[in-house]
């Protein structure tokens, strides 16, 4: 059985470890000014929503350009977030917002 | 393992809000586990043994790495091209890290190199909205998210993908393709609780989005990230808000008691770009 490409797996832990480690082990975090503990509080729901959006909106052709794309799943995903606003409850957002694009894609609609 | 930081809530409520915590990890548990069979799959078909595929959801525990990696060696990339990729692509976990690091700043140094490992987009997503709950950092909430709702899944079912190969049936066909990005903005909107996460997450939006459509959404996302929070930064907030949200109290993880605050601190300079006096926080 092949194992060669494990030193490539290594290899790519190599670059992609210290982007989630440094600034969890910095020391000195906690001595950062307030306005910089503000910015870093922020990156939380500004990140989710860059994720979800670039997501949702940004397909690909088969050659790997990028373009806007507006379909069921915009919906579904619309559909999750209202209902998590509403009932503050994930998993049941995500069922909904699955089950509508399930539903559409069966009845042949997307 | 217990919880670290400065008054620990009613149990009640911890318990509450980490069934709360259960129940999104395992919709995204289900989401994460169909993907990972899809990537033991892609993982086979590009020639990938089953300990390669393997090794790739343990060591670099990276989906989107870990996808581009497969269809690039099958295509024939070089390594070297295939590494920096992979840097790119995973270069956002470092604003993860960073908005999390004053909460764990009581975490023992050996603890936090464990915990570096399995931080990806969605167990930051679950742990970010669970503490931002709880007001405070809770270390056994975080391996639940990181841990249960992703490594697991991930690994166990890219197994069972890599070995059970063509029965798998896509699923996008469910609907399961978007469970991400709903979770993403689900989580999203649970930590907007204020006008200006409201204005970082709307700027984010719209930035990743733009930015994915001219570059690519790897660093459409991350510019996304970055530039969000300063929107959200230059926006005007209520002083009570300003006050109830300061990092100050928030990254301690102290609950805010806002009359007692008002009271004590009426004529302090607390604020952090204080608006108007008074009226109510605006709350989303």
């Amino acid at each position: 059985m092949s194992t060669q490409l494990v030193l490539l797996a290594v290899l790519m832990f190599g670059v992609t470890y210290p982007a989630r480690a440094l600034p969890l082990l910095a020391p000195g975090i906690e001595r950062l000014p307030p306005r910089a503990l503000l910015y870093l509080r922020l990156v939380g729901p500004a990140v989710l929503a860059s994720l979800a959006a670039a997501n949702t909106l940004v397909g690909k052709t088969p050659d790997g350009t990028p373009y806007f794309h507006v379909g069921v799943e915009l919906v579904g995903v619309i559909a999750c977030v209202a209902v998590v606003a509403w009932r503050r409850n994930l998993l049941l957002g995500l069922v909904v917002g699955v089950g509508l694009v399930a539903a559409a894609r069966f009845a042949g609609l997307a | 393992m217990s919880a670290i930081a400065s008054p620990a809530p009613a149990a009640p409520d911890l318990r509450v809000a980490r069934r709360r915590l259960l129940l999104d990890t395992l919709g995204i548990g289900v989401s994460v586990a169909a993907f990972g069979l899809v990537f033991g799959l892609a993982a086979r078909n590009a020639g990938f043994s089953p300990i390669e595929a393997v090794a790739f959801s343990v060591v670099v525990f990276a989906g989107a790495s870990q996808f581009a990696a497969a269809g690039y060696i099958a295509a024939g990339l070089p390594w070297l091209g295939i590494v920096v990729l992979t840097f790119f692509l995973n270069a956002r976990h470092m604003l993860y890290s960073a908005s999390l690091a004053p909460r764990f700043r009581e975490v023992p140094f050996a603890q936090r190199v464990v915990m570096s490992h399995v931080l990806t987009d969605e167990a930051f997503a679950l742990s970010a909205a669970h503490f931002h709950r709880i007001g405070r950092l809770d270390i056994p909430g975080y391996w639940i998210a990181a841990v249960l709702g992703v490594f697991i899944p991930w690994n166990v079912a890219t197994i069972v993908g890599v070995l059970l190969g063509g029965a798998i049936p896509d699923p996008s066909k469910f609907g399961l393709d978007i469970v991400f990005p709903a979770a993403m903005g689900g989580l999203a909107v649970g930590l907007a609780t204020g006008r200006r996460e409201v204005v970082a997450a709307g700027a984010g939006a719209i930035i990743g989005t733009g930015l994915a459509l001219l570059v690519g959404p790897g660093l459409g996302i991350i510019v996304g990230g970055l530039l969000g929070p300063i929107f959200g930064m230059a926006t005007p907030v209520p002083a009570d808000a300003a006050r109830a949200h300061s990092p100050e109290s928030e990254m301690a993880g102290t609950p805010v008691d806002l009359e007692a605050a008002e009271l004590e601190t009426r004529n302090e300079d607390f604020s952090i770009d204080a608006g108007p006096v008074a009226g109510p926080e605006d709350e989303t």
